[in-house]
């Protein structure tokens, strides 16, 4: 039995240690918006936060998440940086298919509660390790560039 | 060996694009118009694609599928323009599987592919939506007693105008019902529209930015296992043995499943799945692709290339013009099998009982792949549900449903449901590649620099042989020749061959761009190489063999303007041109920037693409795909190719299937150009039209013509 905290609830889990934390999330608690792509931490779609840090859930143990505070796509919008990225998302119609969104908005996100104002050089840091086979790359960089600019409290532009 | 004239060619050739649209679409239409959609009987729902609730809600069924391009808000736009009902009030479901009432008309079934949908149903759509309207409006305008023509319909309510008088459409959906059917309609004049043409936000993305989107993988049913598999690494291979000891010993793992050519480990949740699956001992019998590699497939297709292929396309006296030529080309071209890699791995569920069979999975065939599961489980077709969902990416992949047949036959030996999902590893060595295409090119020029004949030989199997077999006329395979048979250049003596030249030892498919991916880059490569021969600008030498065709001619002002073309670059950088256009009916230009490091790194600075596909449904959709597309076929040009040894597909993850990431995006800018021509294919073109513009651009800045790819093994290799 493992405890996670994942957007702020307690859940509890019977999963042996080594169970990486993205298919507890997916197979044992059935949130589903955190992705499967490749298992080995080279794509990024299963990005999810621990403690505000960016992690690739395929490749963390449930027994190294347990004790921190997990932050997934279905809670990242309850943080005003997340709900910001969120909608620069929308705004700019950044996305395609769409399968590998969670784990760029979630990469994206971390990045801007770190660097507020992050350069070209930041995004590429932080997002490097999102594949998108849609190629989305240059939308999630203005949406990136957006979501910087608006503060959390700025009303909705037209 | 058949002949055809490029005319005959084009009709028939249409069937990749849209040759049966005509004779289908007619014929579809009246059926498609007259039949219901799992509509209850209470709502209002005369057409398969429309359905009014009496409580006013408008939900639309979508038949071609949303993969990232954006047609789950296209789709609805063709509707909701002649509906009279925002985007905002709609409300859209998957289709079920039926051809019948849901046929793309270019195929002959329920399919989603080659960039066919807004070709394939701009009017029958836009039409469906004026007949509901119409009805909706002659409903009301019974109800008032006054003439239909005093009427008019917005946003979901009739109005009488004189009077200001109002009837929501729930209102009016039981009377409405009662009505007959129109026969005829008439359409909106392109100047009345008011959403076609705009950029409209897409309907699909809320969903897919909070997580709550629903894809194949996502299906969860009460007592569902998790399953996942290992197939036979080899083409043709089969399970001699498996030892399973140690899976069996592994908490959670509750079966495995034996098959005549894979194995699959049935869990409760899918780390146990993956760890029985690692810790498997499978014997396989490789059969008789075991030995072959890379070079042996190449090897058979320089073999083929030697003899005449069937002629696709013949006008002028290419061979003679050829033979007696002073100043003459001759290059052979080469491109390498390719994975699709979809972000989403191969995944299906499977609920099977005696007399039933449901299927949850994301598919672009979702009448094949009900088909298919009818065959495996000898169920007839009604007792075979399939519900699809949004698809992870598509670009060719999910018009195969392998991995539904597969998932049926391991639900046959699991009780319950069951959902099989692939690793990357499996995803990747059990594709259906983009074919290895062998092409010979020779080119003459005249005393003044001028082309004057031109031969191309493509050599590769037939996709269309296999996929669909009525389109398979005199030998040619028109996917094969797309965009080739199509050469718009000026230049009197063209022949153009196809040899059809099977390759057992892997299984191919179609690839975003098909057959004008690889075509583009071949004969977009060699004009650049008649060009550099003709000592010629390689803009200026294509631009004087396009007077007869102003829109591509257009496309390449445009795309060469906006790019600066001939102005100065920064030391090492080159600028390189491609323009496409092939059945999908849209013409493409893009100049790419690029810069070679000594390593042979290349480097996209900037891609500008100039895009005129006749009528725009939504510019910011054809915007995104062209920007999609070019970055698909950067990928595939720079670092694609999926090579064989042993039988066995090398590479397996996304260490060696390498994709371009967002640090190694150029900056791209797409110019759309805006007229009323028929609405040509937008999926794909970005994808094709982009290799040839970074090679031509390689060339540019190295000196170095790149004749097969990918670019950066070659670049490497010096």
């Amino acid at each position: 039995m493992v405890t996670l905290k994942i957007n702020g609830k307690s859940h509890t889990v019977e999963a042996s240690p080594d169970m990486p934390l993205l298919w507890a999330l997916r197979d044992l608690l059935g949130m589903n918006g955190t992705k499967f792509g490749c298992g080995v931490a080279l794509c990024g779609a299963c990005t999810v936060h621990l403690d505000g840090i960016p992690r690739r859930s395929c490749v963390m143990p449930v027994s190294a998440a347990a004790g921190h505070s997990i932050t997934t796509i279905e809670g990242v919008g309850a943080t005003a940086t997340g709900k910001r990225v969120q909608q620069a998302w929308l705004d700019l119609e950044v996305v395609q298919c769409g399968y590998c969104q969670s784990g760029q908005i979630m990469a994206a996100a971390a990045l801007l509660a770190k660097i507020p104002a992050p350069t070209d050089t930041d995004i590429d840091h932080a997002l490097s390790g999102n594949i998108c086979r849609c190629g989305t790359y240059p939308r999630i960089r203005e949406a990136i560039r957006r979501a910087a600019r608006k503060p959390a409290t700025a009303k909705k532009e037209g | 060996m058949g002949q055809m004239s490029r005319r005959q060619l084009l009709f028939t050739g249409a069937a990749a694009g849209g040759g049966f649209l005509l004779g289908l679409h007619l014929e579809a239409l009246p059926r498609v118009l007259a039949a219901t959609a799992k509509g209850t009987q209470t709502d209002f729902a005369p057409n398969a694609f429309i359905r009014i609730g009496k409580d006013g809600r408008v939900t639309l069924i979508m038949n071609q599928v949303e993969m990232g391009q954006g047609t789950y808000t296209s789709m609805p736009m063709l509707i909701a323009e002649e509906l009279e009902v925002g985007l905002d009030q709609v409300h859209l479901e998957h289709a079920p599987p039926n051809d019948k009432l849901y046929a793309n008309p270019i195929f002959g079934d329920q399919e989603t592919g080659a960039s066919t949908s807004v070709r394939a149903f701009y009017e029958p759509l836009r039409r469906a939506g004026a007949t509901v309207r119409t009805m909706l409006v002659a409903a009301a305008a019974e109800t008032w007693s006054v003439d239909t023509a005093s009427c008019r319909a917005r946003r979901g309510v009739v109005t009488h105008t004189p009077t200001g008088r109002k009837l929501s459409y729930g209102a009016l959906a039981d009377k409405a019902a009662k009505l007959p059917v129109p026969a005829q309609v008439a359409l909106k004049a392109p100047k009345d529209f008011k959403l076609i043409g705009t950029p409209a936000k897409r309907l699909d993305t809320p969903a897919k930015v909070n997580g709550k989107a629903e894809y194949g993988i996502d299906v969860r049913l009460p007592g569902m296992k998790i399953a996942t598999v290992a197939a036979s690494p080899v083409v043709g291979g089969k399970l001699v043995s498996v030892d399973d000891a140690k899976a069996r010993a592994i908490k959670g793992v509750r079966q495995i499943v034996r098959l005549d050519d894979a194995v699959a480990v049935v869990a409760d949740h899918m780390w146990a799945a993956k760890q029985g699956l690692a810790a498997l001992d499978i014997r396989w019998d490789d059969g008789q692709h075991g030995k072959i590699n890379t070079a042996d497939v190449v090897e058979g297709l320089a073999a083929a290339a030697q003899t005449p292929g069937v002629v696709v396309r013949n006008e002028g006296d290419a061979p003679a013009v050829l033979a007696g030529a002073t100043n003459k080309l001759e290059s052979v071209y080469e491109v390498p099998f390719l994975a699709h890699a979809t972000m989403e791995p191969m995944n299906c569920t499977v609920r099977l009982s005696s007399d039933r069979c449901e299927i949850w999975t994301g598919t672009q065939v979702i009448t094949r792949a009900q088909g298919g599961a009818a065959r495996v489980t000898g169920l007839p077709l009604d007792k075979v549900e399939v519900h699809n969902h949004y698809l992870g990416g598509g670009f060719g992949r999910r018009l195969e449903f392998d991995i539904v047949t597969q998932a049926v036959r391991i639900a046959q030996q699991v009780g319950g449901p069951v959902k099989v999902i692939w690793t990357r590893e499996e995803d990747i060595q059990h594709d259906v590649y983009r074919p290895y295409y062998y092409d010979r090119m020779a080119a003459a020029l005249n005393a003044q620099s001028q082309p004057v004949a031109w031969m191309h030989r493509i050599v590769g199997p037939s996709i269309i042989a296999r996929y669909l077999p009525a389109a398979f006329k005199n030998g040619i395979d028109i996917d094969g020749v797309d965009g080739a048979a199509q050469l718009l250049y000026d230049i009197p003596a063209i022949r153009v061959e196809y040899v059809r030249h099977e390759e057992p030892a892997l299984n191919t498919g179609f690839w975003r761009g098909v057959g004008v991916t690889h075509n583009n880059f071949v004969i977009e490569s060699f004009v650049d190489e008649l060009a550099a021969a003709a000592k010629q600008d390689p803009a200026v030498f294509r631009r004087a063999l396009l007077r007869k065709s102003p829109r591509a001619m257009a496309v390449l002002d445009i795309a060469t303007q906006a790019s600066g073309w001939g102005k100065p670059l920064p030391e090492g950088r080159g600028r390189g041109v491609s323009v496409l256009f092939s059945e999908w009916g849209s013409y493409l230009a893009e100049v790419a920037e690029v810069s070679v490091s000594k390593a042979g790194e290349v480097r996209v600075h900037r891609a500008v693409c100039a895009v005129d596909c006749g009528t725009v449904v939504n510019p910011d959709t054809v915007k995104a795909q062209i920007e999609s597309g070019i970055v698909f076929g950067i990928s595939g040009a720079l670092w694609g190719g999926v090579t064989l040894k042993n039988g066995r597909v090398e590479q397996s993850n996304f260490h060696d299937v390498r994709v371009m990431r967002i640090n190694e995006t150029p900056a791209i800018e797409v110019h759309l150009v805006r007229n009323l021509e028929a609405p040509g294919g937008i999926g794909e073109p970005g994808t094709a039209v982009t290799a040839a513009a970074v090679s031509n651009a390689v060339f540019a800045a190295t000196g170095r013509r790149i004749r097969k790819l990918p670019l950066e093994n070659q670049l490497r290799s010096a």
